[in-house]
Order: structure tokens, then sequence, then C-alpha cells
């Protein structure tokens, strides 16, 4: 039973960071593009991203219900970087429906636009420092240490920065892939073709750049990379993609469907490769301990009853969610 | 300012905030699908016209209400992480029950607002049905995890741990029935009002239209039930928390001895020191009878509680005071409203039957920010009632002031331009709709 909820969970850590990456790069995108470019970037994600950001919080409910531990740990220790996601949320969710649903255009829509495109820099690269801080093992609960031993060392180091960079072009990238599909117009499509490209570049250096930064900070992912068979393979067939989504974006009519197949095998098959070598581990405590998904897992009635409500969930939210892409890919009659 | 106090208030700011939009979220698609389902049944514009001017600031008010309620979820952990420790694998289960509901709202609502002109016009209306269902659902699974604070169950306490933990006996609480329909009815009541309000507003300045005044009457006649009713639901809950939380109606009453007989006080402001009420207008025996049902009845008084175990009495008997006037006012509007629109429905367009519902526009919101300080006031120095203190529940981390500070600037802003842009929403109704332009 825990087995299916920590797939559950990692289900929705992959979608979250396909729909929600996806929905976060559009306002990178946006930053890059130009004025025209907004219009198409606001259509797409309008309808769809109350939707998207939907898996966080799924994400954050199962973490609370079956590992109740890790989740007041994290949010006690990472309190700073957490609230600053927070804030990004904030101002991100709000900015971008002020600007879409305010009937008149005016001076203020600038502001709207500036804080949506700011926070969707922001969010992910916190984003990032916060999953970079649970791997790296400088975490401590000794409060009798100080401020910034406990609160802020575990994070504002040079690893967790080069996660949160390397997230920040992750989301662009899947985001410029998915926005290759959704415009008419030839130079547009062109740009987010130049973007793509550009951000898988940028992907795979920032990629190496977190394996360089590991190394520099004591982690060594290359050494747990290779020892793990499976991650390596993934790691292996996510890079043979790229090619062959390089070779997609080249083609005068874009297979859209492939593209978008493509990114998002990478993506999953990166972030596979990562929970195997991972796994079970949450979080890493300077001690040499870590709380993991066994250490910390709540009562057998409690992951029952969460499994439930999650399988139940899901039957439902699956089919609406397909249903409600469809529809917004219908034309309008009008 | 302490980090205790911080911590506190800091909940409360964006627990207050979230609350107006989460009763908009489970009122509006109520009132839009019954709207759009007029629209079918008749043909007239004017339904459909309504719909959608209130989708368009329901499209706002739901993402305010998404972003604010994802904010809240971390922030039960970034302020209370041991309460969480604790109560997370006790009362997750209704929390994951919100999370699907909340998520088939999401898609739903999704659905409502982007698929006009491209669906089936009945398949349009049954999306808002589900958007209508899974909200009120939504609402009531979180209100339930709330109830289980003021009356855990479900668990055993040993030694600082709970263990036989029992997650359905936890959501199906005590106080759960009585608190979701509490919560739902207010909800109903203070968004009916509201929209009832404003349209009569617009009517006031602008002259009397089909649009405003259907508008109002589609409100009021769910805020109307729904306020009629209240008062009952009302009882059921006095009497229960009478049962459980002794020190919590004291505090509400601020009845400071034990007595027969008791008086209930309307009004008054509570002296701590010499513990008595000032000002207040007594009814002998009232509160023995409401408390009870027997006029000579005994209440439980703060006397019988050590005083590092009483609620702060005063806020909780003024928010009480405020909540009960609020509520007892908009259930008398609505009996008026009922018999107006059996018997005489032309005062329903008189001037001053406008102003006076112009006039309730906020005080649905009041008596639900009111209510929400009682219960949550009324629980203190406990976050789970009986079993852990507040203050026990806290982030160890220093300069949680900090985040208070920020966190409350941005809720004032958000505020202020959510404001600005419903008046601007308001102000253009007349260019987008034709039906609201015709006098």
């Amino acid at each position: 039973m825990l087995t299916i909820i920590i797939i559950i969970l990692a289900i929705a850590f992959i979608l979250y960071t396909l729909l929600g990456g996806a929905d976060f790069g559009a306002g990178i995108i946006e930053s890059l593009a130009g004025r025209r470019e907004e219009v198409t970037i606001s259509k797409a994600i309008a309808p769809v991203w109350e939707a998207n950001h939907v898996w966080l919080i799924l994400a954050v409910v199962i973490l609370f219900t079956a590992f109740p531990m890790v989740y007041s740990s994290l949010s006690t220790v990472l309190h700073i970087p957490l609230m600053i996601v927070l804030l990004g949320i904030i101002s991100r969710g709000t900015a971008f429906t002020f600007r879409h649903y305010d009937v008149v255009l005016d001076k203020s829509h600038k502001y709207y636009t500036l804080l949506f495109r700011v926070s969707s820099f922001v969010t992910p690269i916190f984003l990032g420092i916060i999953l970079g801080a649970m791997m790296l093992g400088r975490i401590t609960f000794d409060t009798s240490r100080s401020f910034y031993e406990v609160f802020m060392a575990p994070w504002l180091n040079i690893f967790c920065f080069s996660m949160g960079i390397f997230a920040t072009c992750l989301f662009a990238y899947i985001s410029a892939i998915f926005l290759v599909g959704e415009t008419k117009i030839d130079r547009e499509r062109k740009m987010y073709v130049r973007l793509s490209k550009r951000f898988m570049i940028g992907t795979m250096l920032t990629g190496l750049l977190v394996f360089t930064m590991a190394s520099v900070s004591g982690h060594n992912l290359v050494k747990q990379f290779s020892q793990s068979i499976t991650s390596i393979v993934t790691l292996v067939v996510a890079t043979v993609l790229c090619p062959v989504i390089w070779h997609f974006l080249n083609k005068e009519k874009n297979k859209t469907v492939y593209l978008r197949i493509g990114v998002s095998l990478q993506v999953t098959l990166v972030l596979i490769g990562w929970f195997y070598i991972q796994f079970p581990v949450l979080i890493k405590l300077n001690n040499g301990t870590s709380l993991t998904f066994f250490n910390t897992q709540a009562p057998y009635a409690t992951l029952y009853q969460l499994l439930i409500a999650l399988i139940v969930g899901l039957i439902v939210i699956i089919p609406g969610f397909v249903y409600l892409f469809r529809v917004f890919k219908i034309k309008s009659n009008e | 300012m302490n980090d205790l106090l911080a911590a506190r208030t800091q909940m409360a700011f964006s627990l207050g905030f979230h609350i107006i939009f989460a009763c908009i979220g489970m009122t509006m698609p109520v009132l839009m699908a019954f709207s759009e389902w007029r629209w079918l049944r008749t043909g007239k514009e004017v339904f459909l016209d309504i719909t959608k001017a209130w989708s368009k600031g329901v499209a706002i008010f739901f993402a305010v209400g998404a972003v604010s309620g994802t904010v809240l979820s971390f922030e039960l952990g970034l302020l209370w992480p041991n309460f969480m420790q604790h109560a997370g694998a006790i009362i997750g289960m209704p929390f994951s029950w919100e999370g699907t509901a909340f998520f088939v709202e999401a898609i739903a609502l999704g659905i409502f607002l982007y698929g006009w002109n491209k669906l089936n016009k009945w398949i349009h209306w049954a999306s808002g049905v589900i958007v209508s269902i899974s909200g009120v659902i939504s609402g009531i699974f979180v209100v339930s995890a709330n109830a289980w604070m003021n009356s855990p169950s479900g668990f055993d306490w040993v030694n600082g741990q709970a263990i036989n933990i029992d997650p359905v006996k936890a959501m199906f609480n005590a106080a759960w029935l009585e608190q979701s329909i509490h919560m739902t009815l207010a909800a109903f009541i203070a968004t009916s009002f509201a929209v009832a309000g404003v349209h009569a507003y617009l009517i006031l300045r602008k002259g009397a239209n089909a649009f405003h005044s259907q508008a109002v009457k589609t409100a009021l006649i769910f805020g109307s039930v729904a306020a009629v009713l209240q008062p009952f639901s009302g009882d059921f809950s006095a009497k229960d928390v009478a049962k459980r939380q002794p020190e919590k109606l004291a505090a509400l009453e601020a009845l400071y001895k034990t007595g027969n007989h008791v008086e209930l006080l309307i009004g008054g402001i509570p002296d701590n020191n010499e513990e008595k009420v000032n000002y207040a207008i007594r009814v002998p025996g009232g509160l023995s009878y409401l408390a009870k049902g027997d006029a000579n009845a005994e209440v439980t008084g703060l006397d019988k509680f050590a005083k590092e175990d009483w609620p702060p009495v005063t806020i909780t008997h003024i928010a009480f005071q405020l909540m009960v006037a609020s509520g007892f006012f908009l259930a008398f509007v609505s009996v008026l409203y009922l018999i107006f629109s059996v018997k005489w429905r032309q005062v329903l367009m008189k001037k001053w039957w406008l102003i006076l519902i112009a006039c309730t526009t906020p005080l649905g919101f009041l008596a639900v920010e009111a209510g929400w300080t009682v219960t949550e006031t009324g629980r203190q120095p406990w976050i789970i009632y009986g079993i852990m203190r507040t203050k026990d529940a806290v982030s160890p981390m220093p300069g949680l002031h900090y985040s208070f500070y920020v966190i409350t600037l941005v809720y004032i802003l958000l505020s202020l331009i959510i404001i600005w842009l419903m008046k601007r929403q308001i102000k253009y109704i007349s260019q987008y709709y034709r039906t609201a332009n015709e006098t």
C-alpha cells in the first residue's frame, strides 16, 4: 500500500514538473518574446493553469498525510525558501488572473505583466533550491545551533542554487516545446523553435552544472548515478531523445504531438532515474541519517484511507483533465 | 510582537482572507448554474447575460481563492509544524478528499468558463452543476478538519503521541455536522446578500432593468432561505458547544460565574478584572434556556476553569455579538423578502427596499469573519482542544514576525486591487451586456 502511495506521489511530482513546469516556463518564455506572443501565451495557459497547480497541492497533501514528519520538518527548516515560493505563487497567480480578466487595458497591465514574469523566474529557482536542500544533507534539527546554520545554510549554497537554475531552464524548455504547437503564425512558431533549441542546450548545460556543483559540495551525484543501471539507462535514453526532438523541430511541418511526447518522456525518464538513486530518502540530514518513506510513514489506517481518496480522485480527475484539454482545443462556434 | 502572536495573527489574516473567496467559490457556481438553467428553460437572454457577467467575476475570485488556499496548505506547516506532525496522519483524510473535490471543481470550472459556444448547452450547464456540488463538498471537508480541532477524536493520546489512529472517526467527529451546516449556510447568506446588494445598488444608481432586478431576485432566493434557516443551525451549534466546549460557550457569552437561571447578554463589554459585563441588555434565564433548553438549567461559567485555560473573553464575546446581530438582521430582511415576494411584490422595487438590500452587502461576510473569530479564538489556548496548546505547536524559527509583516502587506495590497478590479468590472457591465443597458 505504501508502494502505491509512493508511486502516486511520484506521478504527481512528474505531472507537476511537466504541467506546472510548462506553466512557469510560459512566463519565462513570455519575458524573452515580444508583445504579440503575450496573447498566444495567455490564451494557451489561461484555462489550465489552476488545474495544473493542483498537482502541487496533491503532493503537499500526500506528504502531510502519509509522511507528516517530513512535511513538518521541511516547513520548519526550509521556512525561508518556502515562504519565497509562496510569495511567488501568490503574485504569479493573481497577477496573471488580473491581467487576463481585467476588462480595461491600461497601465496596470504593465505591472501585472512585470509581476507575472518576475515570479515565473523566482518560483522555479526556489523550488529547485528546496529540492536541492532535501538532497544535499546539510539539514539539521538541532535548534541550539545558530540561526544561519539551521535555517539558512542547508539551502543557501552553490549546489541548491544550481538546482534552481536547472529547474528554471528545464521549465522554459518544456514550455517552449509546448508553445510550438500553440500558434498558427509562422514567425511566432519559428521563434518558439529557436527558443526550444536554446533551452534544450541550456538544460543540458545546467544539468552538468548540477553534477559539478554536487561534487564541489561533497554530494557525489555522479557516483550515485553510475551505481544504478536503471538511472544510467534513463539518463542515456533521455539524452538520445535530444537529437530526435531537434530533428522534429527542424521539420518545416512540425509534428507537435511527437515533440510533446518526446519532451514528456525525457522529463519522466530523468525524474525516474533520479527517484531510483534517491529512494527511499526524502530528506538527508547532516548527521548522516535520513528521513525516508519508511521511517516517517503514517499508520496503516491513515495510509489506507488516503489511498482510497487518491484512487477515487484519480479515476475522476484524469478523464476530467483530458476532457478539459479537449474542450479547450475545440474551435468556438461563434 | 512575539512570534506566537505573529504566527497566530498571520494565520488569522490568511484564513480571514481565504474564507471570503471560499464562500464565493461555494455559492456563486450554484447561482450561476441556477441562472443558466433559467436561460435554458425560458430562452430569455437576460439570464444568459447574468450568468456570463457573474462568471467573469467568479474567474477572478476563484483564482485568488485557489492561490490563497495553496498558501494555507503550506502555512499550516510553516507556522504550526508540531501540530501538523501529529495531526497530519489523523486529519489528512478530509484534506485529501478536499483536494480531490477541489481538483474536480477546478477542472469543471475551466470547462464552464471556456466552454461557452463550444459545448452542447446542457453539457455546459452540467459542468456548472459539477462545480457547484464539488465546491460545497470541498468546503465541508475542510470544515470537518477544523471541527476535529474543536472536537478531537479518532486517536488515543499517549505520552505526547497519537496512537490507534482512526481517520474516519476523526473526520466524522462530534462537531463536523453542525459546523458544516452552519458554514455552508453562512457561505450562501454572505455571498447571496453581497451579490443582491451590489445589483440593488446599481439599480439605485442607474435605474431598474430586467438584468439587475433578476440578478437581485436570483441571489435573494438562495440568500433568504439560507438566512432563515441559519438561526436554527446556530442554536444547534450553541447547544453542542455548551456540551463539548463549556469554556468556549462561557467566553462567547462572557459568563464568568457558573449558575442556574443564567441571563442571556445582548451586547456589552466584558471587564476581565472585575469579571463582569458592562452595558449589556440582559434577558433573565435566556442563556440557560438557549444552551440547555430549560430556563432554570445550570450553565458552566469560566470560574470552573483555571485562568490559563480561558479563551480571550473580550474578543470572543464581541465577535459573537457581531455575528449574531448581523445574522439576525439578515434573517429578518429575509423573512420580509419572502413575505413581500409572495404577497406584495411591488414593494421589492421600492427605493427604501433597494436601499435596505444595498446596505446588507457586507453583513453576511462580517458575520462569517466574526463567526470564525469566535470558533478559533474561543478554542484558545488550545490548537487541538484539550490535547495540544497553540504555544507548543508554533514553529521554533526565530523572527516569524517578518513573515507576518510580508504576508499581511501582500494581503492588504491584494484586497485593494480586487476591490478596484471589481469596481471596474461592474462599471463595464452595461457595455458588454445588452440587457444590462435597457431601462
